[in-house]
Formats: C-alpha cells, structure tokens, sequence
C-alpha cells in the first residue's frame, strides 16, 4: 500500500519534470557524466598516467582525440578518470554541508531564542573566515587526500545552508498550518520535518545544485595547492591549473576540463530548476 | 454536573516594546456540552487569542481554565496530549492553515496518526469516513489543498478537528474567509455536526448576523475585556452596553423601510499596551463621564445577562 503510494509519488514528480525539456537533457547529461565516472577505466582509451614523451602538447590526433599535455598524457583519458574525482568531490561534500547546514538552521529557526543566537552568533565566527581559507586550513589539518578534501569543503561551506534554512524556517514557523500541527499533538521533529522542510526544499534544492558547482571549484583550488586530490591522479580543477603556465601556447589543455566543469555545473543548475518546480505541487500543470 | 468548559479570570499578557498588551483580561465564562458560545468584538480585541489560549497554543498568564471540573491551566505534556483530543481547533483562513505539500487524505489521517494505536488500513477507512462527514467527495483524496476550493479546504479543517472526536471546538472565525453562499453551507454542516455528536463550540467572530445564528450565548468582548454577555436572543433584544449597541447598530438589514439609525463611534480604538484601569471604552463611549474612569465591575442585569457598564440603567431608561 505505502509502497504503492511512495511509486506514484515519484512516477508524478518524472511526469512533471518531463515537462521541463532542459532539465530533463541536464539529468541526461548528469547521468552520462555519472557514468563516465562509473565505467571510466573501462572506456577510456588510455590509463590516465600512461606517459609518451615523443607526444608533448600534440594536438588532435586519431590515437589521442583531444591531444596530449606536458608528458604525453592523453587527455581525454584524463578528463574521463577525472570525472570521478571532481563529481565525488562536489556531491558528497555538498550533502555533507546540506544535511549539517540544514539541521542547524532548522533548529535555530524553529526554536529561535537563545538557540538561535548561539547558533548564528557561531555561524558568524565562521564565517568571518573565507570560505576558501577554512577549507584549505582543515584540509591542511586533516591531510591532504581527496577524502580529507571532501570533508574540508563539507565543512567549510555548512554557513550558507543553514542560513538559508534558518530564514527560510522563520518565515514558515508564523503559517497557521504549524499551529494547526501543534494543535494537533504533533512533535516538534514531526514539524519540522514533514512540515516544514518540504516547504523550505524549493530554496535549499536551488542551493545545494548550486554548490555541487561551486565545490566542483573549490575542490579544484584545493587539488592545485596541493592539498586535494594528489597527482597523478586527475581531477578537472587540476588539470586546468597544470595547464594555466602554457595557456597561451596550447589553451584546449585548459579549455577541454573547462567545459567540463561548465558541462556538470550547468546541468546541475538546471536539473535543479526543474526539481524545484516539479516538487510544488501548487505548479501543476 | 461541573459545566465541559469554565474559564476564571483569564489573563493572557504579550510583552511589547511599549509594556505589557493586554489581550485577554480577565475573562470568565463557563460553557456547557452542546451548547454554543459566540465570542465578538472587532479585530485585535483578543477573541482569537482567547481561544488559543483555551487549546494552551499559547501560554496563559494567569487565571483558570478547567474542563469537565479539572483544572488544565498547567498541563504536563500527556495531560495536554490528552485534552487536545477533546478540544480542537477549526482556524480562520483554510489557505494558510493546510500544508500545501500533503494532500487532503494525508492531512485528515495526520491527526489519527499522531494519536496511534490505529492499523494503516484502518486509518484509511476512518479517513474516508470523515471525508463522508463534512462532505467532500472521495475523489479528492490524493489532491492537494491548491487545487480545491475555501470551501472545501474548510470542510479538511473541520475534518481534521473531528478527527480525534473532540467534545469542544474553537472556531476561530471559520468563515470570514469565504464566500456568502460557502459560509451558509460550512455553518450548516458545523450546526448538523453539533446536533449529531454533542459538540460544544466557542465560535470567534466579528460577523453578528452569522453569531446570532448559531449561538446559544454571545459573549462581546472590547480590549481584552468580556463588555457583555446575554443568551443570543436576549442580546439582541434587550442590549446594554453602548458597545454592543453600536456593534449591533453595525449589522445592514436588508429592507427598504429600515430606518434604524448606525451609532457610529468616533475616536481611535485605545491601545491594549498598559491599559488604565476602568471602563476601557470610555475614550469612545457617548455616554462617558467621570465615574466611568473607575473599575468596572460585572453586574447581572438579567439572568444570565451580564453587563459590565456603571451606567447601563441609566443610559437605557433614558432611550
């Protein structure tokens, strides 16, 4: 019976979402990117370390189709192991940052008082920090490994999330469907979460799309400092710093990881979009 | 047989930038099982308030509430688990007072849920029942609230408030937010649900051709303050306070040959921030004179009619 429902639900939310054609090529191009990172050994041409000396900087050719940089790698073996690399990084450091962010600004919103000004007043100590500089400092900490990255850019960018959910939670917290809740016996976790965080999702599924982007990045910076994922291993945002020295020479080495950062945020955003209409159910047809 | 409701000398204070707003002050009135109690006055003179209070939505700052002779004024969390299943809440505006993400069975079957001891099965059913009841069809189950009409919104809130089988209902101006022709049908369908299951209403309103309608009692209430309280037909035909002769005066009779004059008030409502103590209407009042700066006491004028003006005799010998 629940389960029948919870299917329906979700066959709705596709039918909505189908609607919206940009969102549903996003989600396509999400899923092949997903892939890529999935099957990546399998399909790419070459393993991504493999080095040719005779091949320095060679354009397109047959055997490698988007040319090779400084050591004769193939590139576009690179960008495809890469793809794991940067999308692990900007997807599970933004849950970890949503699912932290989103706890604290419900509960600080909610409960408001003392709570929430200790809650903010923390937030802003945080914050006085740039964001960068945090996660550089953690990840310095803690190590540097892709893992160690991760939490680093999970932690670092918490503030904005529960910023969000906390303005988002004062403006439901005064609906008259939280005090008809309340009349009715309803907990203060049941409130919060079956009625007020659907209600918050439309901002935070914008937010959180948004900041697979940006931790896409900023995981990126991390890598180029030396403190994200470690060569040879690659990763997008490293791959565009390794090539920053000879970019005027040879600017497809940047140009090439480039569109693929912009490829995956860009879908991202836009899937989000699309989420976020599908969702509310006052946006029917 | 200790009366289902009884409220004594209840205060429900707001603390403002200005000082303390007094809402609800010292308010005492007693309802019966079945019975209904109309609460008017105009905006912000604490009648929602006083019923939020009742439900401990709010937290009362001083004074008694008792149902069925106990004293609930300072319930422990199961003792006010307990009494919301007995009273409920139907509220005013039926577009802010349902999630819009859960859909009509969901929200009628949310109160049953949280109360449990029910099958998923058997909540369903119970749901489906309720929808019978107030009377929207089954086909509405899955929708959700966007897609109905006031009217039919304000029949899930009701069904939701029936839901737990409450013995008493705070109707908080249930329907101001409708449609004429929609407001006749929900107070119908609320006076067919009184006669069936025994309910007690306290009905808040500033509407008094809907209040005369339905209640046994009128209570008015001015600035936090009970002015007057009469059974309803007493209150219309023999009226008191100036107050409520000038909120009655307020009511349009549709006819050609009416000539009764409007007593229209002049002057600007009093604030409730640090009121003087007295008559609170006196800024307004036309009968106004000294005396009336003093506390005011509430007298029986009648059985049951009780007035709370020094002056009530002689202003209405006087007409």
């Amino acid at each position: 019976m629940k389960k029948n429902r919870k299917k329906s639900r979700l066959f709705e939310i596709w039918g909505q979402l189908k609607k919206n054609k940009l969102a549903v090529i996003a989600l396509v191009v999400l899923i092949l990117l997903a892939l890529l990172a999935i099957l990546g050994p399998l399909i790419s041409p070459y393993h991504y370390a493999d080095q040719n000396p005779k091949l320095q900087y060679a354009g397109s050719t047959g055997a490698h189709l988007l040319g090779t940089d400084k050591l004769g790698r193939d590139i576009l073996s690179r960008l495809i192991y890469g793809a794991r690399q940067s999308l692990e990084m900007g997807v599970i450091a933004v849950v970890i940052a949503a699912i932290i962010g989103i706890t604290i600004g419900a509960v600080a919103g909610y409960y408001g008082g003392w709570v929430d000004n200790l809650c903010m007043r923390l937030l802003d100590i945080y914050q006085a920090m740039p964001m960068l500089l945090l996660c550089i400092t953690l990840a310095a900490v803690l190590g540097p490994s892709l893992r160690n990255a991760i939490i680093a850019l999970g932690i670092g960018t918490v503030p904005g999330y529960a910023r969000l959910m906390r303005a988002t939670v004062l403006t439901i917290r005064e609906k008259e469907y939280i005090e008809a809740a309340k009349a009715i016996n309803a907990s203060d976790a049941r409130i919060i979460v079956k009625h007020m965080l659907p209600n918050a999702m439309a901002p935070l599924i914008i937010e959180i799309t948004m900041g697979v982007g940006s931790c896409i990045l900023a995981g990126s910076a991390l890598s180029f400092i030396g403190l994200g994922v470690q060569p040879p291993i690659p990763e997008w945002g490293a791959m565009i710093s390794d090539a920053r020295s000879v970019m005027r020479d040879h600017p497809t080495l940047a140009l090439y990881p480039g569109i693929c950062v912009m490829i995956s945020v860009l879908s991202c955003n836009l899937l989000g979009d699309g989420l976020r209409d599908a969702l509310d159910p006052r946006l029917k047809n | 047989m200790a009366p289902l409701l009884e409220i004594r000398n209840l205060k429900k204070y707001f603390k403002t930038g200005g000082g303390m707003l007094h809402a609800v002050d010292g308010i005492n009135v007693t309802l019966s099982e079945g019975k209904t109690l109309g609460v008017v006055g105009e905006s912000g003179c604490g009648k929602s308030t006083l019923g939020r209070t009742i439900l401990h939505l709010l937290d009362a700052t001083d004074g008694q509430i008792l149902f069925e002779g106990k004293d609930i004024t300072n319930p422990s969390k199961k003792e006010l688990h307990k009494l919301r299943e007995n009273m409920q809440i139907i509220f005013q505006d039926p577009f802010s007072s349902l999630n819009p993400r859960m859909s009509v069975s969901a929200a009628i079957m949310e109160p049953l849920m949280l109360k449990g001891g029910l099958s998923k099965s058997d909540m369903l059913e119970e749901t489906r029942l309720l929808m019978d009841t107030v009377g929207i069809a089954r086909r509405f189950e899955n929708a959700y609230p966007h897609e109905l009409d006031g009217g039919r919104r304000q029949r899930i809130g009701i069904a939701r408030a029936l839901s737990l089988k409450p013995k008493f209902i705070v109707c908080d101006e249930p329907v101001s937010a409708l449609d004429v022709s929609i407001q006749a049908q929900i107070i119908n369908l609320m006076l067919d649900l009184q006669e069936e299951r025994g309910l007690a209403y306290m009905f808040v309103t500033h509407d008094l051709s809907v209040v005369k309608y339905i209640s046994d009692d009128i209570m008015v209430m001015y600035l936090g303050q009970m002015v007057e309280k009469a059974p309803a037909d007493e209150l219309f035909r023999n009226t008191l306070h100036p107050y409520t002769k000038a909120l009655l005066s307020a009511i349009p009779i549709p006819s050609i040959h009416n000539k009764t004059k409007r007593i229209l008030l002049t002057g600007e409502i009093t604030s409730p921030v640090n009121p003087k103590p007295g008559c609170r209407f006196v800024a307004r009042c036309p009968y106004a004179s000294e005396e009336c700066h003093e506390l005011q006491t509430l007298e029986e004028a009648e059985p049951g009619h009780f007035v709370s003006c020094c002056k009530y005799k002689e202003i209405n010998n006087n007409i």
